[in-house]
């Protein structure tokens, strides 16, 4: 039996491991693909309070590290399940044998089950860290042609697309930086954007606007995506004045924000019409003994800092709940 | 042991005319995602033995990526008998890995 049973090795869920072992407890973090989550995609993060410079891999490497190194335990496993079981109500029994005051966790109603495909595990608390993934565009070929010039990783794609003519979706940080990386390998980069102005950090904004070979398509949507065996164009239209262009291209890299990874936990957490997970920045979840932390949750800043926040809160509540 | 580094010169014998299934791991060393399967691979590599695991590096080995037209990374491509019967694109668990040798 654990203490702390975390669901998701990104930050969040690393965060919530340190605290977690540092506070005495024993921790066990369960990852269904590798360690870091989104971070990795990032090849430079420049905006970490106290760390000037470092990529995604190198960050997400020593965080896992850390967690390692103060004993919490971490296995890939993809967390199917986890379960809220009402127990007897033995607990009452204590409390009239010692008299005393009993902990949260000692009256607690449920124990707390996490199963993957090939374990069941117990814990005296849960930490969903689930985190997100790209949202698609939900565009017909857009399925079809992922990974043959449809790509939601910049970094990991934007090589092939050496000399030539590619396209970014999206008005956030994401996208900015997306479009930074492509502008110094392609001949030419489309930021194609829905809104009248980018949403992320002006000075990515002001960097962009220096490239002479970024063009900035702004109020405009993609309405198709066009391609035999690999992608070849794009129908873009001007939400203002409904005109349509088409666009050719070679790649198309979408960056329109993300959805929670937190399908599997509907059924024990109460969540929003978007699918995070509802919890206040105290991390509790609508399950007592189960928290949330990361991009998983209801909140309104995603960034590794918040997540690294989360988890540390998250942690912390869940020591006091286990008492 | 490890997952082999297959290069155009050792392809033919590593990859195409190898008697068990070949699974390889195309990656680039600026991609993220792929540095973070590279011990998922090297660790199925160790373990399963019914098949084998390659890595091609699509920048040094820019005709075998282009002959398989890979366009995204990491891509898992498995061979039978010198032909390709399965493909994945992007970050995946082992247990997705496990499933493609199905």
């Amino acid at each position: 039996m654990y203490d702390i049973i975390i669901v998701g090795a990104g930050p969040a869920g690393l965060s919530a491991a340190i605290y977690g072992q540092r506070a005495g407890k024993k921790t066990l973090v369960l990852e269904g693909k590798q360690y870091g989550g989104q971070i990795v995609m990032t090849p430079e993060i420049e905006n970490y309070p106290g760390i000037p410079k470092t990529s995604g891999v190198e960050f997400a490497t020593n965080l896992y590290q850390q967690a390692l190194n103060l004993g919490a335990e971490i296995l890939m496993e993809e967390v199917l399940e986890v379960l809220n079981e009402p127990v007897k109500s033995q607990a009452l029994g204590i409390e009239k044998e010692s008299g005393g005051n009993l902990t949260t966790a000692e009256c607690r109603p449920s124990r707390k089950l996490v199963k993957t495909s090939g374990h069941i595990y117990e814990g005296k608390a849960v930490i969903i860290a689930a985190g997100a993934t790209r949202r698609k565009l939900g565009l017909e070929n857009e399925e079809r042609l992922t990974g043959a010039g449809v790509s939601y990783c910049a970094t990991c794609d934007g090589m092939f697309f050496r000399g030539k003519d590619v396209a970014v979706n999206g008005g956030g940080n994401t996208a900015l930086e997306d479009a930074l990386f492509l502008s110094n390998y392609c001949s030419r980069v489309y930021v194609i954007h829905r809104r009248a102005e980018f949403r992320g950090e002006r000075r990515l904004q002001d960097a962009l606007e220096e490239r002479e070979n970024v063009v900035f398509l702004l109020d405009s949507e993609i309405t198709a995506i066009h391609g035999e065996t690999r992608l070849e164009s794009l129908t873009v239209r001007n939400k203002k004045t409904g005109e349509e262009q088409i666009l050719e291209v070679s790649g198309l890299f979408v960056a329109i924000g993300q959805q929670p990874d937190s399908e599997q936990f509907r059924s024990v957490v109460s969540v929003d019409e978007q699918g995070y997970i509802i919890a206040e920045e105290d991390c509790r979840t609508s399950a007592e003994g189960i928290f949330t932390a990361g991009d998983c949750r209801t909140k309104k800043v995603r960034q590794l800092t918040t997540a690294a926040a989360d988890g540390t809160v998250a942690a912390l509540s869940a020591c006091e709940y286990i008492g | 042991m490890a997952a082999v580094h297959v290069t155009s010169e050792t392809f033919e014998r590593e990859v195409l005319q190898a008697e068990v299934p070949v699974v390889i791991d195309f990656w680039a060393a600026w991609c993220g995602p792929c540095q973070m399967m590279a011990p998922l691979i090297d660790g199925l590599s160790d373990e399963v033995s019914s098949a084998k695991f390659v890595k091609i590096n699509v920048d040094e080995e820019q005709e075998i990526a282009a002959e398989y037209g890979i366009m995204s990374i990491p891509t898992l491509v498995v061979i039978r008998d010198g032909k390709e019967v399965k493909r994945s694109v992007g970050l995946v668990s082992k247990q997705d890995v496990l499933s493609l040798l199905d």
